[in-house]
Parts: C-alpha cells; sequence; structure tokens
C-alpha cells in the first residue's frame, strides 16, 4: 500500500481563511452565544436565540450545587466554550447574579465582547428582553467581521473516534493518525483524550509521550480513570465499553478498541504534555493528551472548551455527533456505513479496506476537508443540526 | 492484489478481520492482505463471518491470548479452529 509510488505532497497549501480574535487566537466559526449558566436558565436563553435570528443557544443539565472539583469544571467549561475562538461574542444568562458574573468575566478575558444577565429580580420576561437587545447588538457587530488569512500553526485540532469498529481500527483512525504526523510538523496544536477507552494500550501509549515525566503524568492519569471504573463497575463493561455498536461491528474487547483507537495519534508524533478535562494547552504547538470520558458527546464539549476549533471524528457504525461550536468532521472507513448513513459522512475512506487508495491519499483527503471546513463549508453534523453539548459532571450535587 | 476479503494488521496477530461489506460465507475460499510487510494470505471461512468481524488465523485453544496489532487484545475462553468466527463467544477481557 505504501508503494505506489505517489508523490508526497507535504508541501500541500494548508492555510486557511479564519477570523482572528482580540487575544490572537484563530477561530472557523463566528457565533453569537447565549450561554446558560444553569439548568433554570436555559428557557430565557433558548427564548433569546429564537429572538434574535442567527444566535445561538446551548442548553445543559447542570449548574446548581455543584461544589469542589466538579464546580471548578463546571465554570472551566462553561468559561471556555464562549471563550473558543469560534465564538464572536457572548451573552451569558443565570439564575443569579454572582456566577452569571464570574462566567462571564472569565470569558471577557479575551477581550470579546460579552455580557450578563440575571433572573432573579426581574423574571423571564425582562430578562428576556434585556438579553435580546444585547445580542442583537452583538450579532450586527459580529456579521460585519471579515475572515482573513490564517496559518495552519494557528489551528488548534482535537480528535475522537466513535461507535468505532474494526474498520476504525484498520483504515479511518490511522487516517487521522497520517493527518496528525503531516500536521505536527507544521507546528499545528492537536489533541486526543478518551482516557478509559486506552485501557489495554496504556503502557504503548505513555511511550508516545514526549518525555518521561509527560509519561508518568499520563500513567497517573490513566490509573486514577481506571481506578473510579473498578469502584463502580458491576461488571466486565461489555456492552458500555465496548458498546453494543462497537460489539456488532466486530470489536470484541476493550483492548482491542484501544490499540484502534490510539491509531488516530499517527505513528511518530509524540505527545507534550497531559491536560486536565477542559484545560486549555499550555506549552505551545503540539499533540495533547486530555483526561476526558470516552463518550463522544462529553469528549468533544470538553475538547471545545479547551479551545479547539476543528474535530475530526473517524466512526464505524455511524455516531451522528456534532457539537454546537466545534464543527466534527466524520469519516468512516466502513463500506456499508458510508452507503447506508451518507447524509453523516465528509468524507468516505472505505477505499482504503478495497485497496482503491492508499493511507498516504487518505490522509491528505482528510486535510483537503479539514482546510475547505476552516474556509466555511458547514459539516454534515452542522447541516443536520447536531449540536451535542454535555457537561461532564464528576459526581453528585451538594 | 484486488480487494481483499480479509486484513491482518501484523505479521504476530493470530485473527484477521472480514473487509469484504456482504461478510464472508462458510467454506468460501478467502483471499486476505497482511499489512505489515504488505503480503498475500489465502484462508477458508469455516462460518459465516460478517464484516468488520474477526477470523482465526489459526488453530485457537482455550485460555490462549488472542493478538491483534501485534499486541494482546484478551483471552479465548473457547477454541475457535483455523477459518471459524472469532468474537463475544469465544474471546473475553483481561481487563475489568
Amino acid at each position: 500500500m505504501a508503494k505506489t509510488g505517489k508523490t508526497k505532497k507535504s508541501a500541500r497549501a494548508v492555510d486557511f481563511l479564519g477570523y482572528r480574535r482580540e487575544n490572537g487566537r484563530v477561530g472557523i466559526r463566528n457565533h453569537v452565544l447565549i450561554l446558560p449558566l444553569d439548568d433554570l436558565s436555559n428557557a430565557a436563553a433558548e427564548a433569546v436565540a429564537n429572538n434574535i435570528k442567527g444566535t445561538l443557544a446551548i442548553p445543559h443539565a447542570y449548574g446548581r450545587l455543584q461544589f469542589g472539583e466538579d464546580l471548578q469544571l463546571h465554570f472551566r467549561t462553561l468559561i471556555g466554550t464562549g471563550a473558543n475562538p469560534n465564538v464572536a461574542a457572548c451573552v451569558v444568562i443565570g439564575i443569579e447574579p454572582g456566577w452569571t458574573k464570574r462566567v462571564v468575566d472569565g470569558i471577557a478575558k479575551t477581550g470579546k465582547p460579552v455580557l450578563g444577565f440575571a433572573i432573579e429580580g426581574k423574571g423571564d420576561i425582562q430578562t428576556i428582553a434585556d438579553a435580546s437587545r444585547a445580542a442583537k447588538e452583538f450579532l450586527h457587530w459580529a456579521s460585519e467581521i471579515q475572515r482573513e488569512p490564517c496559518r495552519i500553526d494557528e489551528l488548534w485540532i482535537s480528535v475522537k473516534c466513535g461507535e468505532s469498529d474494526t474498520t476504525s481500527g484498520l483504515a479511518s483512525n490511522p487516517t487521522v493518525g497520517n493527518f496528525i504526523d503531516k500536521l505536527d510538523p507544521l507546528g499545528a496544536t492537536t489533541c486526543f483524550g478518551e482516557t478509559s477507552e486506552l485501557t489495554g494500550a496504556e503502557a504503548v501509549c505513555a511511550t508516545r509521550a514526549k518525555d518521561k515525566g509527560v509519561a508518568a503524568k499520563f500513567t497517573a492519569t490513566w490509573k486514577a480513570y481506571n481506578a473510579m471504573i473498578e469502584r463502580h463497575k458491576t461488571d466486565d463493561l461489555s456492552e458500555s465499553q465496548p458498546t453494543k455498536g462497537n460489539i456488532a461491528g466486530g470489536l470484541t474487547t476493550i483492548e482491542e478498541k484501544a490499540f484502534g483507537n490510539l491509531q488516530k495519534i499517527g505513528k511518530k508524533t509524540r505527545f507534550v504534555d497531559v491536560l486536565g478535562p477542559a484545560e486549555e494547552p499550555k506549552k505551545g504547538k503540539g499533540l495533547y493528551f486530555m483526561d476526558t470520558s470516552s463518550a463522544a458527546a462529553e469528549c468533544v464539549t470538553l475538547q471545545a472548551a479547551a479551545g479547539f476549533v476543528v474535530h475530526l471524528f473517524p466512526t464505524g457504525q455511524g455516531n451522528v455527533i456534532g457539537n454546537p461550536i466545534e464543527p466534527v468532521i466524520k469519516l468512516t472507513a466502513n463500506p456499508k456505513t458510508a452507503r447506508t448513513m451518507p447524509e453523516h459522512i465528509d468524507l468516505d475512506v472505505s477505499g482504503l479496506l478495497r485497496r482503491e487508495i492508499d493511507l498516504d491519499e487518505a490522509g491528505d483527503r482528510l486535510i483537503d476537508i479539514t482546510i475547505r471546513t476552516c474556509n466555511g463549508r458547514l459539516t454534515a453534523a452542522e447541516a443536520l443540526g447536531h449540536r451535542e453539548f454535555v457537561l461532564t459532571k464528576l459526581y453528585q450535587s451538594a | 492484489m484486488a480487494a481483499p476479503h480479509f486484513i491482518v494488521h501484523d505479521k504476530a496477530d493470530n485473527v484477521g478481520v472480514i473487509v469484504a461489506e456482504e461478510g464472508v460465507k462458510k467454506g468460501q475460499a478467502l483471499t486476505g492482505w497482511l499489512m505489515e510487510g504488505d503480503a498475500t494470505l489465502s484462508l477458508k471461512a469455516s462460518d459465516d463471518i460478517p464484516l468488520g468481524h474477526k477470523i482465526a488465523m489459526r488453530d485457537l485453544k482455550t485460555g490462549e491470548t488472542v493478538l491483534k496489532y501485534g499486541h494482546d487484545v484478551g483471552r479465548m475462553v473457547a477454541p475457535a479452529a483455523k477459518g471459524r468466527h472469532v468474537h463475544v463467544h469465544n474471546v473475553k477481557t483481561k481487563r475489568w
């Protein structure tokens, strides 16, 4: 397969047109976000987004009586989501002003326009009116921002696979790996996660850290997650990890799934740091590992909150996930999925299994569709309205 | 080679993956692709095996380690003769 004699296209055009934000980061979408602080504020946030066309509300289930590390993660995720460079401006709505201001102040550090509105003492209707007026002004302002030439080394890309099957490990995940091996030397910032789903391949994954310190940090992170699973499990997790869909697709054990999963980081790229959930990378360009659940929407939500602006999502059996602010590009190597669920698939690499294309060609096609997505092409998930915004909750509320 | 019926990742692997979209039938003569070293393999299917599911590359005994990607991906809990279907009915995780 590597013997086709095709010319390597390492110098291919990988610059794109993006939105340069106040803090220097680059986005590929230009959302005016209506962000609820808590479950109680979803109704008002959705009403504002309904009033002001072109704004985007992202309702969620949490934000009340959380505490400790779980509360910190809640704030980090909301602030990170508002701060993401795919968001031009943000309206925050909360039940009370204190925590609302905390989120507003966090997002404001980016320099982007952000205003908060609290419901207590005013009621939904007045809050919706006030927030709608602010959202309308933000929308007029944002809609005049122009895309500018940006460089590939300004692009932050996250990866995560879902409803994987054996075709994921054979072809679609290695396609993502080929992409990372090509873009890492060009200075892209990339991120993989799924701590639990590296189980069985964790020792091999640790060898991919850039040094012993990062490897030790990874191993400690994996052990902590595995201890949590051991504490709560009631069986061998068959049907949860692997999922029913994974098993239908031929994956038998978590170990088999893990080695397939690990194909996404390529053959040579090394990860430079281990991030907590929704933690922003601070060690410069390169590949990062993030401690996340392996549930698709939870993982992508955390990666988007850390600042990643475009996501690569290989699927086997046909996971249909999207994210409200981070476009999710879906690829599959499963010919049946490509044929039966074509509206969900941005890139079909099933030709790899028929030996019609090689991995180098598949990786180049993924680079092409990614750059087109960065330039403005809507993904299948965006066109179909998939906006799964799912917060990770670490434990019960107080 | 034309489109293979099955693919094997690594020389050390004792299972392959069916990649023919319609799966394979019991008794069918199969052509495989060993990715490591780019070699062609042949094998006869001893079961009907669907797309994405594994086939035993040799006789596998109970207790034996299943190797894929050149790595340990579980243990046999029932035997599987060469060419037979390998999945949750005869393999279990060594974790959890």
